[in-house]
Parts: structure tokens; C-alpha cells; sequence
């Protein structure tokens, strides 16, 4: 049976028909105890059960997950991993999450296609350049990396957005991250998923949590649509449902949920090779290694459960993406979704105790948490195993709404998420 | 294109309208001493329900601020309830 793989492995299969192939994580029944439940089969779940096997030692551990892997936010996003934040605390935060991806496939044994291309944030007006100038400053202060670029080296990059002189928004400069780009969503939930059950995590799809076990006030289980399983501490991984188990285990949260969509187009020659996004024109786009472009935009303005699209937004992003590059104009859309996103009014993630005696959230990553899966999944498995904070996620801890320590990112970077 | 109905103009198209926020939340009484916990959750915290909601909304052109129940699962309106009182 053939584990590990590799181009070795590839060919030695190859003789064999490749009949030594076996599915990569296995599919256990719950036991009855535990000693942490991660709830929530994304991929922040999946990344806090493999760092607690990993770097804790923690083995006894199940993930218990309603649908699918990554079939919530993980697999409806637009592949973006970046860092190009404004205050220390984020890009702290998010720039470990850059770096545990690029070391992740190989630690991982499972390419996730993370493409450093670029993650190029346009400008149009001087007056924007000098703010672009103010977050350069702020990224590189924070220890991740940015470059301003003028026209003509946008030009020679992505010559396929919009230069002409009556352009509605022209292009003056931007502010690139070099080491941003995009990854395979997929790959990096069957990748954690791999890797976390090779530790021996047992991971539990169509497994519904119905409602939480708790004795004196202490969490001690939860009932699921397989029976209740105990263990002696969770952790919640649950994007834009962390409202409704704060509903069942009694503790409030400061998240609306919101549908954010997404659009992919039909596949094309390559036209371009970075991430461009533009504020003005509400729109960002990249091309998949398949080639179809992936579009995104700003979120829903009516809260939602609903994973699906909208004729609104949609119009926005598409109208905003063809005056950015007008020559896309006649693209036809594949697919179109939406994912139900959980936004904190600062829009910067949670990550610390829910209020209930062991139960621990890891939410709130809003437009954002593909991302932060990496750094997510560490910061959360530091806090599962040790029950005290990483120093990275010590601002993110629930407690800054009472103490008013915002970290304000929706302001600061002006980045709708 | 969804639409609300706005008390004062009727049907109109849903991006004329603004979410302002959960209904039926209380300031906390500041004749009493208000802990931070307190604060919080007024100002932060929200129900956030899956299906039944109430808002409050406001129509944009008219200024009309109102209540509007809807289901935010299937996005169906429950009602909307006027805030406003005619005068005398």
C-alpha cells in the first residue's frame, strides 16, 4: 500500500496498475470519549486537529463535521492568501499564515498549489497612491512585504486591465505583495485531513451537532446526529454558524453572518498571472491553473444563512470587473455560489474562550478565513492544548469588545471582509 | 432583485435599503452603574438567528426607519411593522 507520495511512488504505481492506492483518511465511528472535539470539518478545523497531533502531542481527538469536508467556506472561496494588513497584531497574524503555506505542501505531502503570484491592490488617484504609500509602510513595519509599482509596471504585468485615458477609475499605481497569491481550497482541507488522520484523528462527516452537553455550566458533550460524544474540551471552527451554537450552549457572540459570493468563468488562454483588486471598482480577480477566472467582490448587504447568489451583488462585482478589464466583457460565468460568512465589527477574527467552561471558538474571520487556515489551526491548537493564549492570538481574544481594543481592519486596510 | 416593502412608499427594489440592525435591544440603564460587559454586549453582540430575524431597517430615499421580520434562510419577509406615528 502506497502512502507517501512522490514522483518515485507515481511510477512504481504505475507498474502496478495502480492498485496500491488507498483512501487517504478513513471514515471511524464515533467513540463515545474524546479528549477534544473540534467542531466543524473545515478547514480550520482540520488545520487545529493536525497542529494539536503535531505540535502537542494530543492524539485523542475527533472532528465532527454536518456535511462534507471543506463543503462550507473552505471550498467556496476565491483562493486569495495574502497579508497585506495595517495594524502589527494582523499582520502578525496573517503573515504566519503565509509562511506556514509555503513550507505546507511539502510538510503536508500534498501539493496545495500555492502560486505566489502577486496579490496586486490597484489605486486610482494620487491622493490614494499616498495612502498606499501609508500601508506599505504599515506591512513592511509588520514584517511582511510590499512594493508600490506605477503604471507602466502594472501595464507590463496585467496588461489586461483597463488603461485607456476615459477610464472610470485609471489606474495610477499599486501596492503589491509579492508573496501573496492564490492556493487550491481543496487541497489544502484533504490535505490537513490526510495528514491529521495519520496522526490518528478520527474525522466524523455527516455528523450533525444537534445540541451541546453541559453539566454545572461546564461543556462535557455534544449530541449529534450520531449518538453523544463527550470529551473534556472543544473547540469551534464553524465560520458563519458560530451564532447558532452560541444559541445552544447559552454565550452571545458579536457576528452577523452574511453571504459572500463568488464567480468562476469559463476556462481561458492565460491572461493574466497576479491577484488584482480594486476598492474602486468593487472587484478582484485571478486565473486557476484550469483557467477560468475567479472572481469576487464585496459581501451581501442583507444578512443571510442562504448559500446562495443574488442578482445584486452579482451585478456590482460583474459590472465593476468589465470597466477594469473591459476585454473580459464577453466571458461567460461557469458557476456562481455563495458562502455564509461570520463578520465581527471590527473585522478581525476571535479566537479565545466562549464563556462556557471548555468550550473554546476559533470565528469571525469574516471575508477572510481561507487565508488564515494555517495560522488558524496553530494559534487554536496552541489554545486547545495549552488553554492559554499564543502570543499572535492573544489580541484576538473575545474580551477586546469589553476592553475596546479593536483591532480595526476594516478601516485601517480597507478591505471589505 | 428582491423587494421590501417600505412602510411609507411600498414595494420597492432591496438595495434601496439599509440594515440598521437587531430589533428589540435594550440600552442598558445608565442611572445604574453599566459594567463593560454590559456595554459589550449592547453595542457588539447580536442574536444572529438562522431563520426567523427581527430588524431594524431603513429605506434609504424616504429616511423611513421600520422593523421587517424575515426568515434568513430561505430570505422570504415575515412582515414589516411601522415605527413611525401619524400625528395627532
Amino acid at each position: 500500500m502506497t502512502k507517501t507520495y512522490s514522483a518515485f511512488n507515481i511510477i512504481k504505481e504505475a507498474f502496478r496498475g495502480h492498485k496500491g492506492w488507498r483512501p487517504v483518511w478513513r471514515s471511524p465511528k464515533p467513540k463515545p470519549e474524546y479528549q477534544i472535539i473540534i467542531i466543524g470539518g473545515g478547514g480550520h478545523g482540520l488545520a487545529t486537529a493536525y497542529y494539536l497531533a503535531k505540535n502537542h502531542g494530543i492524539k485523542n481527538i475527533a472532528i465532527v463535521e454536518k456535511g462534507w469536508l471543506g463543503g462550507g467556506n473552505t471550498g467556496r472561496n476565491t483562493t486569495a492568501i495574502r497579508s497585506n494588513y495595517f495594524y502589527p497584531e494582523s499582520c502578525a497574524l496573517y503573515d504566519l499564515s503565509v509562511r506556514l503555506y509555503e513550507k505546507l505542501s511539502i510538510e503536508l505531502n500534498y501539493n496545495v498549489m500555492f502560486s505566489q503570484r502577486g496579490m496586486m491592490m490597484l489605486y486610482h488617484s494620487q491622493a490614494e497612491m499616498e495612502m498606499a504609500a501609508r500601508a506599505m509602510n504599515a506591512m513592511l513595519l509588520g514584517g511582511t512585504d510590499a512594493r508600490l509599482l506605477d503604471a507602466k509596471e502594472i501595464k507590463k504585468r496585467a496588461p489586461v486591465l483597463n488603461f485607456r485615458d476615459d477610464a472610470r477609475y485609471p489606474i495610477h499605481g499599486a501596492l503589491i505583495q509579492e508573496r501573496g497569491g492564490t492556493g487550491r481550497h481543496d487541497a489544502v482541507a484533504w490535505g490537513y485531513a490526510r495528514a491529521a488522520d495519520a496522526l490518528g484523528v478520527d474525522i466524523i462527516q455527516n455528523c450533525e451537532v444537534k445540541d451541546v452537553i453541559l453539566e454545572g455550566g461546564v461543556m462535557r458533550g455534544v449530541e449529534t446526529s450520531l449518538g453523544p460524544i463527550r470529551a473534556s474540551r472543544f473547540g469551534a471552527a464553524i465560520a458563519g454558524h458560530s451564532s447558532r451554537l452560541a444559541k445552544m450552549a447559552g454565550y452571545s457572540l458579536p457576528i452577523q453572518s452574511y453571504a459572500l459570493q463568488a464567480f468562476v468563468s469559463e476556462p481561458l488562454k492565460p491572461v493574466i498571472d497576479v491577484v488584482a483588486f480594486s476598492a474602486a471598482y468593487g472587484a478582484y480577480f485571478s486565473q486557476s491553473d484550469k483557467g477560468g477566472l475567479v472572481i469576487g467582490g464585496g459581501l451581501d448587504r442583507v444578512p443571510s444563512y442562504g448559500q446562495r447568489g443574488n442578482m445584486p451583488m452579482q451585478e456590482a462585482v460583474l459590472s465593476g470587473l468589465i470597466e477594469f478589464a473591459p476585454a473580459l466583457a464577453k466571458v461567460k460565468l461557469m458557476r456562481h455560489w455563495a458562502g455564509i460568512v461570520d463578520v465581527t465589527p471590527d473585522s478581525s477574527p476571535l479566537i479565545g474562550p466562549s464563556g462556557v467552561e471548555g468550550l473554546y471558538l476559533n470565528c469571525g474571520w469574516g471575508t477572510g478565513g481561507f487565508k488564515a487556515i494555517p495560522a488558524g489551526g496553530y494559534l487554536f491548537a496552541h489554545l486547545l492544548a495549552t488553554g492559554n493564549h499564543h502570543p499572535i492570538s492573544r489580541p484576538f481574544d473575545p474580551s477586546r469588545f469589553q476592553s475596546a481594543r479593536l483591532i480595526d481592519e476594516g478601516a485601517a486596510s480597507g478591505i471589505a471582509h | 432583485m428582491q423587494q421590501f416593502t417600505c412602510p411609507f412608499c411600498g414595494l420597492r427594489n432591496e438595495t434601496e435599503f439599509h440594515f440598521a440592525g437587531e430589533a428589540g435591544k435594550i440600552r442598558p440603564d445608565t442611572l445604574n452603574e453599566v459594567s463593560a460587559e454590559q456595554w459589550s454586549a449592547y453595542l457588539n453582540h447580536v442574536a444572529n438567528p438562522m431563520g426567523h430575524s427581527r430588524e431594524v431597517w431603513v429605506h434609504l430615499p424616504c429616511q423611513e426607519v421600520f422593523i421587517m421580520q424575515r426568515d434568513t434562510l430561505t430570505m422570504a419577509v415575515l412582515g414589516v411593522e411601522q415605527l413611525r406615528r401619524e400625528p395627532k
